[in-house]
């Protein structure tokens, strides 16, 4: 396969390494007065000798694979020709139990399925579930639910930061990565009490309001955490290795990424500008400032670039919506949807039958359907609902980004060799959870 | 809570009537202080539960100190199998394999409401607990458990460990499934312990 | 092909539309409709049945013969160019009477449209429908999905096999309404199948003609690989 043409200015911090990251040839013998000798040009890399091609097996038990990915491999030599993809080894049956849960119920599914973006599959299906109940939600909760998403991409995009690093060799930054995320924990479980699985969203409006201090700690949070953006990015964006290892692989033309469904930064990187963001707006994105990246060459160099600097737009979206949170009621004010107080709900008769009939039966919506998609750290995520009136859809559906990512993993590991294979499948950030469902 | 200390917080007396002898005792003491203090985890990760699972193993929880940092993805050099996660059929004959593949001593750690007891997922896709395919020692609860509360658990098997005997034959047999239905415990018994908890089924299955 | 290419913005056909906005104030029926459905009503005529506007969403019921070529002609006209399908799925109504319908999610990047096209399968009949991977690559694996969970062929697509599912599935096709949650079978019965996957035979036999290694395993195992057992994962 051809090598990549493309300048990048590589400060090299291994020494003795050329300008595509292979090790220099360096003569034994200098010349007798200790002048250099020209360095012979290393010798074009020889096809591997024809013979059989081999069979390997990757998974769906393996560090690299992101979980419980199956990839069966036909090997000449060490160049992958054909790569079969196996995939539902985590299927769980969601789609199936979202048929026998109200729709509050299947918030906490929703977590399970994108498992680091937890915080924002909630935000995506309330969003969704709204549009099928027909409710607006409050400006306090739209600006809530922006900073909830902006969190949730960047510790989706740490994982994805750290899980690559150590795929293609780097270990350290993966603790870095780690630490940070421990700090955006700090804040989701001061929020809504829990890690990782927060079912923070009602429809309608969250699971509760932020407390005293979160704003102060979210502040804090978007002062320190750039410094570790820039360390990792320091470390590894002009790095001889990691150069050397990213660019050229898994490349998708503009056409290709569009036409196989790719979503997310897989798009971005080749040079499609399509974030669901800008083109369908929703929690008035539109009215935030900030840049979305578009990478040029479709490789996984520029996925690289693409997701970095996503983190540091998710940092100046934080920034903004900490400025702009305005005060108000967080929930919609519908009996129909929201629980009452438990002071009322104790006391009054009205709104102990609110109280009654949310919780046992669930909001029903009117006869209809809905299609929210969101820019997940992934992709494009949407929730699928479809109504008959009573309290639990029929249909629950969810379009998976890392699913249809994936679909492609065939046409882009070929042609490169084995060790590319776990770098390119790490570029696209997948999730099996969210692949399998 | 409560007054009584916890079975294992107990010192692991030395019984002056067994016939096992000084020697021996030592030894059991230094074999599965070596065992306890250094069990090389085989983490089988498949969801949320593993991202937690690299968040203990990660600098704020640190499972160093335990001696597992070293996580051994190929089963023949782990001691303890850690299914962090749901497990659906389709993975089910996977963790088996796994499982066999293992040598000698080991233990087993489900970790989390899934890999327990198929937690919140009660359908037709996910095992109702892998115990029911392989035998646990430890069962940590959680959705997923926190940091803390896996390592919790670690310190339960670790003292599990520690209450080892050498002469104790039984403890190292290998699970031995049915060569025709690849159970290895009744069926029966696997119907019983997937039905769904609570009011479906079993009223008085608690007592109340 | 290598770039560097040249960066396509999604709204590039559409320059003058007014900027998108998050929607608001949604109604439940009516509302602006998608041109597109306007357009198809007047080349396809009598096969597209029904356009509703459900929650600002522009649903065309289309007649299940006219599928494929209605599909490559939202992709194919410059007028339309719905390039980016996003997803194909199918729902199954509680009301065992109705038909199901195939739904197929398109989204034109350059126009910045989303439109959603839907197809009704009787149930009396076998559930056949055009696949639309020739049109879009995204196809392949959502429609393996939509296979494997409700049962419907999807004629022309390359390699329908189920996917999340093992292939030797015995159960049917979970999302089906008269499937139910917990499965067909007892836990004990469904391990059991689960189980019965013979971990030598885990590959297709397209994959073991890779490395020649189907001469490499032991006799009985090629004859019971001959005779048609599979894991079939």
């Amino acid at each position: 396969m051809a090598t990549q043409k493309r300048t990048v200015e590589v400060a090299l911090s291994t020494t003795g390494l050329d300008a595509e990251g292979r090790p220099q040839r360096v003569p034994l013998v200098t010349a007798n007065d200790g002048a250099a000798v020209a360095v012979e040009a290393p010798p074009a890399i020889e096809p591997d000798l024809a013979g059989e091609h081999m069979l390997i097996n990757i998974g769906p038990q393996h560090p690299a694979t992101h979980g419980v990915l199956r990839l069966v491999l036909e090997l000449d030599g060490e160049t992958v020709v054909r790569c079969i993809p196996h995939v539902g080894y985590l299927h769980c049956g969601f789609e199936k139990i979202g048929e026998y849960r109200q729709y509050n119920q299947i918030i906490p599914w929703t977590d399970r399925e994108d498992y680091l973006n937890s915080i924002g599959n909630n935000c995506a299906f309330s969003l969704g579930a709204e549009r099928l109940f027909g409710v607006d939600i409050t400006p306090r909760c739209t600006v809530l639910r922006v900073m909830a998403m902006e969190l949730s991409r960047i510790i989706s995009h740490l994982v994805w930061l750290g899980t690559t690093c150590i795929d293609i060799g780097a270990f350290t930054p993966f603790l870095w990565s780690f630490q940070e995320r421990e700090n955006v924990y700090n804040l989701l479980e001061g929020w809504v009490g829990a890690r990782l699985t927060t079912s923070a969203t009602r429809v309608g409006g969250m699971a509760a309001d932020i407390p005293d201090g979160w704003i102060e700690g979210l502040r804090n949070f978007i002062r320190t955490f750039p410094k570790t953006i820039d360390e990792i990015d320091r470390m590894l964006t002009k790095n001889g290795i990691w150069v050397g290892r990213t660019v050229g692989l898994g490349i998708m033309s503009p056409e290709e990424a569009v036409n196989w469904g790719l979503s997310g930064p897989m798009v971005r990187a080749s040079g499609v500008a399509y974030d669901v963001r800008k083109d369908f707006p929703y929690l008035d994105y539109e009215t935030y400032d900030f840049d979305v990246p578009v990478g040029t060459n479709g490789d996984v160099y520029d996925r690289y670039l693409v997701r970095m600097e996503e983190i540091r737009q998710s940092v100046r979206i934080l920034a903004q919506a900490v400025d702009r949170l305005p005060d108000g009621p967080v929930n919609v004010d519908d009996p129909r949807l929201i629980l009452p107080p438990k002071s009322k709900a104790t006391s009054e008769m009205e709104s102990m039958i609110h109280h009654f009939k949310v919780v046992m039966e669930g909001p029903r919506p009117p006869l209809g359907e809905a299609y929210v998609a969101v820019e997940s750290p992934k992709g494009e995520k949407g929730y699928y609902m479809v109504s008959d009136g009573t309290s639990k859809p029929v249909r629950w559906r969810i379009r998976p980004p890392s699913f249809v990512n994936l679909s492609a993993i065939p046409k882009m590991v070929e042609g490169h060799l084995l060790s590319d294979v776990i770098a390119i499948n790490a570029s696209i950030d997948i999730v099996m959870g969210e692949i399998d469902r | 809570m409560g007054l009584t200390p916890r079975p294992e917080h107990r010192v692991v007396e030395y019984d002056p009537s067994s016939q096992e002898g000084w020697v021996a005792t030592r030894l059991d003491f230094l074999v599965n202080w070596g065992r306890a203090n250094s069990l090389w985890p085989m983490p089988f990760g498949t969801a949320c539960c593993a991202i937690e699972f690299m968040a203990t193993a990660a600098s704020r929880f640190d499972l160093a100190r335990f001696g597992m940092e070293r996580m051994s993805f190929s089963p023949r050099q782990a001691d303890v199998l850690i299914c962090a996660g749901r497990v659906p059929f389709k993975l089910a004959p996977v963790i088996r394999r796994i499982w066999q593949q293992m040598a000698q001593p080991k233990w087993a750690i489900s970790m989390g409401a899934c890999a327990s007891s198929g937690g919140m997922f009660d359908n037709y896709a996910v095992v109702q607990g892998i115990d029911t395919i392989i035998p646990v020692d430890v069962y940590v609860p959680g959705c997923p458990p926190r940091p803390e509360g896996l390592m919790y658990g670690i310190m339960m098997l670790q003292e599990k460990v520690k209450r080892e005997r050498m002469n104790d034959a039984t403890l190292r047999n290998e699970m031995e499934p049915d060569p025709k239905s690849q159970l290895w415990i009744p069926a029966p018994t696997i119907d019983e312990l997937s039905e769904p908890f609570g009011n479906s089924v079993h009223q008085t299955r608690s007592g109340l | 092909m290598t770039g560097p290419f040249p960066i396509e913005y999604a709204g590039s056909a559409s320059k003058d539309a007014p900027a998108p906005a998050t929607p608001r104030n949604v109604p439940n029926r009516g509302g602006a409709v998608n041109p597109s459905a306007a357009d198809l009503r007047t080349r396809f005529g009598a096969s597209i049945r029904r356009v509703d506007v459900v929650w600002g969403e522009t649903n065309v019921y289309v007649a299940p013969e006219a599928v494929l070529d209605i599909i490559r002609w939202l992709h194919d006209d410059p007028s339309q160019r719905y390039d980016y399908l996003s997803d194909v799925t199918a729902v199954e109504y509680r009301d065992l009477e109705q038909p199901i319908e195939v739904v197929w999610h398109l989204r034109s990047l350059p126009y910045r449209r989303f439109l959603r096209v839907k197809a009704q399968l009787t149930k009396n009949r076998p559930l056949e429908i055009p696949s639309v991977w020739s049109i879009y690559k995204s196809a392949d694996w959502l429609e393996r999905e939509c296979f494997d969970m409700f049962g419907i062929m999807f004629v022309g697509h390359p390699d329908l096999r189920r996917i999340l599912m093992w292939e030797q599935y015995r159960e049917g096709f979970p999302l089906r309404k008269d499937f139910p949650l917990r499965g067909r079978f007892s836990r004990a019965e469904q391990l059991r199948q689960a189980l019965a996957a013979n971990p030598e035979a885990r590959y297709s036999m397209e994959e073991l003609s890779i490395a020649d290694a189907f001469e490499d395993l032991p006799t009985e195992m090629r004859q019971r690989l001959r005779s048609g057992e599979r894991t079939g994962e």
